[in-house]
């Protein structure tokens, strides 16, 4: 092991994660300085054909950023929700062969409520794309 | 010793992910009885790196009226994430960067991030193709991410740890696709999902949408989806090798060498589907995702739950 | 060394939250709150709060902040408009502001926690890491908060729901 890393002494948890933190800006490096290489490189005679963003050949109509269908929002919400349920879960199913039959039954009460929110979004055509 | 580790993994991500553009086209080529690139090299073999020379030395475009700083910034938040969720996984019994309690939680949580890449990009390049290309990426990829969390579940069941290095331990009897068969199903449809390939690839349905999200994207920035696309398929191939594979685990070969055999394969299923299958439709898409997928996973918890209590 | 790394993550952590509320473009202010959120699950790591630190990055960096970004984007209010919006709301802004502030003097003024209570959890973390801890405690101990959460998720999910099916059958 790398002798910064034991500076830390007793953080036994820290000195799991610094590899991370130097992983983080290793990547970000190369993605930025790989970014700059090509801007060196690379030719940039712009002009406004070029510049316009694609629509078959014709020019633009429009601003592009207009409003959407709601439908995403739908599903981005019911992925919060359900995110929200599944982080539960990982905790559980760690200690799931420790605390046994007691522990199952009551996540499968929390399953079967909010299943009841799930056949809700169903019957109510949430789970739709039309 | 942490940053050569570093610069070999990083290293062997890019090498991998430029063979594996490589392989997708030969196999797909002979799947489709072509030959595939043959000029660059013995039977194509410098294609790859005469390609990422190409893409660094091409002109980078930044379409008008484009948010100059989030449409440089998107394929940097895609590209990121996607290298460092390699730093859990366990390549063999000594060979990981970081071992940490929450390894597998980790990967899900860091690979979440490069959504926010590619809705920006859609939005950020102020083209009605990439916009909505982008949405429906994003979309996709939360949906399916549910599913991938709760499909896990059930080998975490077993291997009580979230560590990625005690899941591999906890395998070296029976790999847990033999007690997961329907979990490992799940898994693999919402991995596909996840990293946009066929038969899931809505986001660059070509005959629609153009490109999908990097409809504008050009150069070195448009490479960066690229790589991100196909770390990303390997992050996935390494997840189902740890959690379902027994990991480097095997006879007789060093555990790096059946690593990337098991990884391998799983690359190459997923050329073989891209080769093989034609595209869903969107409403398809949603539909199997939140009307079978979801049901399915939560069976699947509930019996291995019963199943756990009773036999073991 | 443990102090430098708290500081930089907390600098970090509070520069992004400035550039959320500076910003005019709201996409570029919704950018620096995923950064916000970055850093303070690094704070977290920092306290040996493993689980604690994953879930921020999950739910808050990766799954609210997508609502939220969905949300700009499909309503298109990417510039806000400087036509004094806030004359209403200041009043109550600043009561909750003051209220904000005052809740973390408390806080900190009670920031020792009691010796024994602080011994025994960081033993069992210790012992057996973080999220098997956390899984013991909320799954037995304190099974109906527990409960109660998902009375909780479900009422939100069928708020979401009867809201945006309004919105459908317009």
């Amino acid at each position: 092991m790398d002798t910064s890393l034991s500076l830390f002494g007793d953080y036994q948890v820290i000195h799991n994660y610094l590899p991370i933190l130097v992983f983080i800006i290793f990547a970000f490096a190369f993605a930025i300085g790989t970014l700059i290489f090509s801007y060196l490189v690379r030719p940039n005679k712009p002009d406004p054909e070029k510049l316009s963003p694609y629509e078959c050949g014709i020019p633009p109509m429009m601003d592009a950023r207009e409003r959407f269908s709601i439908r995403f929002f739908i599903i981005a919400m019911l992925f919060l929700l359900f995110d929200v349920e599944v982080v539960f879960l990982y905790p559980w199913a760690v200690v799931y062969n420790k605390i046994g039959l007691y522990g199952f039954v009551e996540m499968m009460l929390f399953i079967a409520i909010l299943l009841v929110g799930y056949i809700y979004a169903w019957r109510k055509g949430a789970l739709e794309w039309e | 010793m942490v940053l050569v580790k570093i610069i070999i993994i990083l290293g062997v991500i890019l090498l991998v992910v430029a063979y594996l553009t490589y392989l997708e086209r030969k196999v797909i080529a002979h799947l489709q009885v072509r030959i595939g690139p043959m000029r660059v090299g013995w039977h194509g073999l410098l294609q790859p790196i005469a390609d990422g020379l190409k893409l660094l030395v091409k002109e980078d475009i930044i379409p008008e009226k484009a948010d100059k700083w989030v449409f440089i910034l998107s394929p940097i938040i895609c590209l990121v994430p996607a290298f460092v969720v390699y730093a859990v996984i366990p390549f063999s019994q000594h060979f990981y960067l970081a071992n940490i309690n929450i390894g597998i939680l980790y990967i899900i949580s860091i690979s979440a991030l490069g959504v926010y890449g590619i809705v920006l990009a859609g939005w950020s390049s102020n083209s009605k193709y990439a916009l909505l290309g982008g949405f429906r990426s994003a979309a996709q990829m939360i949906s399916y991410e549910i599913f991938l969390g709760f499909s896990i579940i059930g080998p975490l069941m077993l291997a009580g740890s979230l560590n990625t290095l005690k899941i591999v331990e906890a395998q070296s009897g029976v790999w847990f696709i033999i007690y997961q068969p329907l979990a490992f199903a799940l898994y693999l449809i919402a991995g596909i999902a996840e990293t946009n390939r066929i038969p899931f690839d809505l986001p660059e349905a070509e005959t629609e949408l153009v490109a999908g999200f990097h409809t504008e994207y050009s150069g070195m920035k448009f490479a960066f989806f690229f790589l991100a696309e196909y770390a990303n398929m390997m992050v996935v191939s390494s997840m189902a090798v740890i959690l379902f594979l027994g990991g480097w685990k095997g006879p007789f070969l060093p555990g790096i060498v059946w690593f990337a055999i098991k990884v391998g394969a799983f690359l190459f299923l997923f050329i073989w589907l891209r080769g093989t299958l034609p595209r869903y439709r969107y409403d398809q898409l949603m539909r199997i995702g939140w009307k079978i997928m979801f049901p399915l996973c939560l069976l699947n918890i509930a019996l291995t739950g019963i199943i756990y209590y009773l036999f073991l | 060394m443990h102090q430098i790394f708290f500081w930089g993550f907390a600098l970090l952590a509070v520069f992004s939250a400035l550039m959320v509320i500076t910003r005019r473009n709201v996409v570029h202010s919704a950018l620096f709150l995923i950064s916000t959120f970055f850093w303070v699950a690094a704070i977290y790591i920092l306290l040996e709060a493993e689980l604690l630190a994953a879930i921020q990055i999950l739910v808050y960096a990766g799954a609210i902040m997508v609502l939220i970004v969905f949300t700009i984007l499909l309503i298109h209010v990417e510039e806000t408009k400087i036509i004094n919006p806030w004359q209403r709301q200041r009043p109550i802004a600043i009561l909750l502001g003051v209220f904000l502030l005052g809740e973390i003097f408390l806080i900190l003024s009670r920031a020792l926690f009691p010796e024994s209570i602080a011994g025994t959890a960081l033993q069992q973390v210790a012992q057996e890491g973080n999220t098997e801890a956390v899984g013991k405690l909320l799954y037995t101990k304190y099974l109906f908060p527990f409960e109660v959460a998902s009375i909780l998720l479900l009422a939100a999910m069928i708020g979401a729901i009867v809201m945006a099916k309004r919105e459908i059958e317009k």
